[in-house]
């Protein structure tokens, strides 16, 4: 998975053509570790939305202007504005029912 | 077919991991897709596991858990049991679409984080409202808390989060805690710690800030007059305890009066042959990452027992 900085976010996410989800997440953090195989597996096996991370630690700027206060965080852009928020970890197959609109 | 199958990764399933694996049962252990490893994994020093003098690492002691019933055969899978047929010889463990077959089960799925039940409390979930300070915390520097709870988790809570924020409230319902002397004395001592007794948390407060809504502040309480007020916080960490993970048994195996599921005497034994439970899941009252441990080596050795009793069926010729 790509990793998106705040340099990159608005090329990367804001003004992309198709959805792009985001993952918040920081090496500390044990329930993100979690997610992101299943992130990397659904990324693999879609070509209609984009998955991509931002590691909190190293881009705060980001994760202050989508007010994060819990991670993992994972939105989905559409058009440049968050369009889908999913807050912790959770299975593959509930992942894929709540993001279902954009696979 | 397997032997064993163990639901659930915590120190108890893995401790009976490695006991069943160590007897060559080639135990296939289901431990979760999202949350191997169990409560231990979003905690940070672990100081009362025998073994280890200058503490260990929550995250760290359950990866060498894993690695030590790996080393010994146990094949340990992320993934999560979607449904169980537990009646009869043989046992069904549903993952998804996929079924797996043993002759026994040891269901060790702990238990799960309780929710206060008040207003605000789901809306703000993840925009203010934690479950887990290690996780969480990093948002709140600078922040002023509330940790809700009187027992070990709450103050280890409260403590670690000082990292961050500029404040902690710990808000308690009554006046004695729960949790151990070493715990509540360094909460105590700690001076960007304090303590609001004799109250609860009655609703959770939110406003929109650039675009979502936030927390900001909560109501409380006086359980002695009655009285509430609004205290202003950015975020609220919930520590009341827990309770049994029983979703996947239930009408399947009998539950105590406390939720537990129902074991025989000193045994791991459920009303079903065959079927095994440990760790917290049969413990309303102990919860610890050591008791939980031995529970799972009661269990390994009760299925062990089991499976030499009832020996396989001799498998059909091909």
């Amino acid at each position: 998975m790509k990793e998106v900085t705040t340099a990159s976010f608005e090329q990367d996410v804001l003004n992309a053509d198709k959805p792009v989800l985001v993952d918040f997440w920081a090496a500390w953090c044990g329930p993100c570790r979690a997610v992101s195989p299943i992130l990397e597996q659904i990324d693999g096996e879609t070509d209609k939305l984009d998955v991509v991370k931002v590691n909190v630690d190293q881009e705060p700027d980001l994760a202050m202007r989508y007010n994060i206060t819990s991670i993992p965080a994972m939105k989905v852009f559409q058009g440049g504005q968050v369009v889908k928020e999913l807050i912790g970890a959770r299975p593959k197959p509930a992942m894929e029912q709540e993001l279902a609109a954009f696979l | 077919m397997h032997d064993l199958i163990i639901i659930g990764s915590g120190p108890a399933g893995f401790t009976a991991a490695i006991y069943a694996a160590r007897a060559n049962l080639k135990p296939v252990v289901l431990a979760s897709s999202v949350a191997m490893g169990g409560d231990l994994m979003t905690t940070t020093e672990v100081e009362n596991f025998p073994g280890f003098p200058e503490g260990v690492q929550g995250p760290d002691l359950m990866f060498a858990m894993q690695q030590q019933a790996e080393r010994f055969g146990a094949d340990v899978r992320m993934v999560d049991a979607t449904d169980l047929e537990l009646e009869g010889d043989i046992k069904r463990v549903h993952v998804g679409d996929e079924v797996l077959e043993a002759r026994a089960v040891i269901y060790a799925t702990g238990s799960e984080y309780r929710k206060l039940g008040v207003e605000g409390e789901q809306r703000l979930s993840g925009h203010g409202v934690s479950w887990c300070a290690t996780c969480d915390g990093f948002f709140f520097k600078q922040k002023q808390l509330v940790v809700v709870g009187g027992g070990d988790s709450a103050m280890e809570e409260a403590t670690f989060l000082t990292k961050f924020a500029d404040h902690v409230t710990i808000v308690h319902r009554s006046e004695t805690f729960r949790a151990s002397a070493a715990m509540l004395e360094r909460a105590e001592q700690d001076p960007k710690i304090s303590f609001l007794t004799n109250a609860t948390l009655d609703e959770i407060l939110g406003t929109e800030i650039n675009g979502t809504e936030q927390v900001t502040g909560v109501v409380l309480r006086d359980t002695v007059s009655g009285e509430t007020r609004t205290m202003p916080v950015d975020g609220v960490f919930v520590a009341i305890g827990s309770d049994p993970r029983t979703h996947l048994i239930h009408g399947k195996l009998e539950l105590t009066a406390d939720g537990t599921i129902a074991v025989d005497g000193r045994s791991s034994r459920t009303s079903v042959e065959g079927v095994f439970a440990a760790g917290d899941v049969i413990d309303p009252t102990y919860r610890q990452a050591v008791t939980a441990a031995a529970s799972g080596t009661v269990a390994a050795l009760d299925a062990q027992h089991h499976l030499a009793a009832h020996p396989a069926p001799a498998l059909d010729e091909a």
